[in-house]
């Protein structure tokens, strides 16, 4: 696999025989890739393929065993970060870097601030600076706003001029878009291929194919921490790609979910609150209903509400007509509402406490039935252990700390520890989030199994072809309402997406 | 199978912190009994006991708070606090349980002072309590007028006092509240959900755990031991002292710190905290008898908590990184 037209496409970097391992664990065995100037160069891979220790390699975060990594004619035997830099090597890692309370500028000068005589930082050379670049690439804020103040998608891209400042010749993006929204990805696409035009190379991580096709030269898959294959991208399908992640095809990828719905059970009226106002709908037993909106259409915040976490301003929820009069977390979920929380990091998981632990954490009450409050240790392991087999959660032990599972196992666990609570209703919010393909067609088998256990399930998602194949009807929210109510055949892509951009401006309403 | 299992279980027993301060209390008091005919004496044992008490009450409310990521610098001030009010009230012949129970009703009052404004308000613990802690220490002053009060009836001394079985009462009060709260902290859905608090708070909310209201609970829980320290304490010294307590907040996050809490919270035990009270105490009370001077127990105190957590936070990196 060497590249053919060397003279028309310079090499700036070129990785062979990369590997790196931890006790126990080969994270990368003998891959390599190689980045030519003015290309975006996806890396996909399942969870645990290995792209984030192979760009850590990259960046100076870690040494690897053994390599030839050469940039630009140099062979690279040191890893520091302050060298990637050096040797043009630009990072923007999945955790942004930047601090909330210093301007702009600040960030994206941080330790290689202008300075002035004395070595007093030079402010205003700083701003001139920071401006230029915000300038250059049509960026509207001043270089004194606080970066604290700005949205996760205007984050993402200050995140890049900061890479960029140091004038690197390539970058690397590690799922930048996990948290955009559509416009703001769109603009990050026009950066990013803006950048390609001026002769930067750049390595692209994402776990979305679809932005692969929308945004890359040429595709590289590893996996299992092996080199499989790099292609071009107008010469693969969506289908290879898969393959080439997963080993082998996933026949019938959304499998057929359960249709048959039973009665309305679960009623939502008039519901307002912080970021959403006057939400109706009603769930049938054994239901799916999507709920599709951009990033701040205020879905989260309306589970939220509906859960007790935040205050509920108006509207009514029912149960099997029974009025529910809800609070705070407990109260809901004694009236058997489950809510599998996005963003299973910050809101989901106690990475430091074990897999039982974690799994017990909203059952506690079941496990502590005896006069003085005492734990039930048996039953917690009894009941862990079910729900480790149940939900094919690998792992050597039910003592082992959440932090140590891969992805879409913590994902299991999530579902686990909320569907052991036997909910009448979940909730479940962004489910396959950051999980892999295998993992991913696991979770809809289960949820499957619970909506057709009569359950009805609430799929918050923004991952459009999820929602579409797998709801019974999907409702549309923008800025706080719904906007839209699709289902069957009316459910295409493009409806739904015309619903949450605003560009569909017939019909629409509340119900 | 059955050997492999008995070897994790020595395993996790040596990884546990609690085994590396106790063997770090033995090797300290092996050396010891040759450097000194008075260390291995029963008397020498028991004041070292008798010390270390009252640092093991306050040590209780400390891990708890510590587990849920909370801590709190009044508990010194408030030990002051509750000896001054049940010497006052009982020079002014209030009966003697009302008496405690005015003093152990003050100190749990603080306690949910500092939880409100911390879990309510959102102000953050260490700015909190560091405010309560000077507030608290003045209004000791106040009410005191600045003199310690002796002269308390013998019906009160007593708690402090009395020995059963050769040993003093305070050693008694503390070990048995070790025991208890060892096993609650272990054992009860109420100070388990403190773990998870620590562990994550906003996944304990979105798990149902009621996290404002348990932290308040923590730290009234605090302020009520430290009051509870402060009587035994006071009865045990027969007085009342502007000055009791003070520093000893720090000496006590020491001794929790150095039995394995972590100041980020979802760690900790409260035998862990005995011994690391209890290995403070050993040092002083080696040096003491090694005759050198005051002034280098301080310095020697502070370095084995920092030569602890840095041998604790080397071990968690290597595992971390075997795990990765």
């Amino acid at each position: 696999m060497g590249p053919a037209e060397q003279s028309k496409n310079e090499i700036v970097l070129s990785a062979r025989n990369v590997s790196k391992s931890y006790p126990g664990v080969q994270a990368l065995n003998q891959v390599e890739m190689d980045l030519k100037k003015g290309e975006i160069h996806a890396l996909v891979g399942e969870n645990g393929a290995g792209k984030s220790t192979f760009i850590h390699i990259l960046g100076g975060i870690c040494e690897p065993d053994e390599c030839e990594i050469i940039i630009k004619e140099n062979q690279v035997n040191e890893f520091k970060p302050h060298l990637a830099a050096e040797y043009g090597i630009g990072v923007v890692f999945q955790e942004l870097s930047l601090v909330n309370n210093m301007t702009i500028a600040e960030n994206i000068f941080v330790n290689r601030q202008p300075v002035g005589k004395f070595g007093f930082i030079d402010k205003k050379k700083m701003k001139t600076k920071a401006l230029e670049m915000l300038d250059v690439f049509d960026l509207d804020f001043s270089p004194d706003k606080m970066v604290g103040s700005l949205s996760t998608g205007d984050k993402q891209l200050i995140e890049i001029l900061k890479a960029l400042s140091k004038n690197p010749e390539v970058l690397i993006l590690d799922e930048p878009t996990s948290s955009l929204s559509r416009g703001e990805i769109n603009r990050l696409f026009k950066l990013l291929k803006r950048l390609k035009n001026e002769g930067i190379a750049i390595i692209y991580i994402s776990h979305h194919l679809e932005e692969v096709f929308d945004l890359c030269d040429r595709v590289t898959v590893f996996r299992n921490g092996k080199y499989v294959d790099t292609k071009l991208v107008e010469n693969v399908t969506e289908k290879d790609l898969v393959k080439m992640m997963v080993g082998k095809t996933l026949e019938n990828f959304y499998i057929d979910f359960n249709k048959e719905k039973g009665e309305d059970y679960f009623e939502v009226s008039g519901l307002s609150g912080e970021k959403f106002n006057n939400i109706n709908f009603s769930l049938a037993r054994g239901e799916v209903l999507g709920i599709f909106g951009l990033v701040g259409a205020g879905r989260t915040e309306m589970a939220e509400t509906i859960f007790g976490i935040r205050k509920r301003r108006a509207g009514e929820i029912s149960l099997e007509d029974n009025y529910l009069n809800i609070n705070k977390p407990i109260d809901a979920m004694k009236k058997g509402i489950s809510y599998l929380t996005e963003d299973r990091h910050s809101k989901g998981l106690a990475l430091n406490m074990n897999i039982k632990e974690n799994i017990a954490s909203s059952s506690l009450g079941e496990f502590a039935k005896s006069k003085l409050g005492l734990l039930a240790d048996k039953e917690m392991r009894d009941f862990s252990k079910d729900i480790v087999e149940k939900y094919n959660i690998v792992t050597p032990s039910i003592e082992k700390k959440v932090k140590n599972l891969s992805g879409g196992n913590q994902q299991k666990v999530l579902l686990g520890k909320w569907l052991g609570t036997d909910p009448e209703v979940i909730i479940v919010d962004e489910p396959t989030r950051g999980v892999d393909v295998g993992a991913k067609q696991e979770i809809y088998k289960y949820l499957d199994k619970v909506s057709k256990s009569g359950i009805g399930i609430i799929l918050i998602s923004s991952d459009l072809p999820e929602v579409k194949n797998l709801s019974d009807r999907v409702l549309i929210m923008r800025e706080g309402e719904i906007v839209g109510c699709l289902s069957g055949e009316e459910a295409t892509k493009e409806a739904i997406l015309a619903y949450a951009t605003g560009t569909n401006t017939k019909s629409g309403g509340n119900k | 199978m059955a050997q492999n299992n008995e070897k994790n279980l020595l395993q996790k027993i040596i990884a546990m912190r609690e085994f590396m301060i106790i063997f770090i209390i033995l090797i300290i008091g092996l050396i010891m009994t040759f450097v000194s005919p008075h260390f291995l004496t029963s008397s020498n044992l028991k004041a070292l006991l008798l010390r270390v008490s009252i640092t093991s009450i306050l040590a209780i409310g400390m891990t708890i708070l510590l587990t849920a990521g909370d801590f709190d610098l009044s508990v010194g001030s408030v030990l002051a606090l509750s000896g001054a009010i049940a010497a006052i009230a009982l020079r002014a012949e209030v009966p003697l349980t009302l008496a405690i129970l005015l003093a152990l009703a003050a100190a749990t009052l603080v306690g949910l002072f500092n939880g409100v404004v911390v879990a309510k308000v959102g102000i953050n613990a260490f700015i909190t309590t560091l405010a309560t802690m000077m507030a608290v220490r003045g209004l000791v002053m106040i009410i005191m007028g600045g003199r310690n009060i002796a002269g308390l009836p013998e019906s009160f001394t007593r708690i402090g006092r009395s020995y059963f079985f050769n040993i003093q009462s305070p050693i008694w009060i503390s070990l048995i509240l070790i025991v208890i709260f060892e096993f609650l902290l272990r054992k009860t859905k109420f100070f388990r959900q403190n773990y998870y608090i620590g562990g994550n708070p906003l996944s304990a909310m979105f798990s149902g755990i009621e996290v404002q209201k348990m932290r308040i609970y923590n730290f009234m829980l605090t302020g009520f031991l430290a009051g509870l320290a402060g009587i035994v304490n006071t009865a045990r010294f027969a007085a009342a002292t502007t000055t009791a307590g003070d520093g000893l907040e720090l000496q006590v996050v020491a001794a929790v710190i150095l039995g394995g809490a972590s100041l980020k919270g979802g760690e900790g035990t409260v035998v862990g905290a005995f011994f690391g009270a209890l290995l403070m105490g050993l040092i002083i009370n080696s040096l003491n008898l090694i005759g050198v001077d005051v002034y280098w127990q301080t310095f020697v105190q502070g370095s084995i908590l920092l030569f602890a957590v840095v041998v604790d936070q080397y071990g968690k990196k290597k595992t971390l990184s075997a795990s990765a």
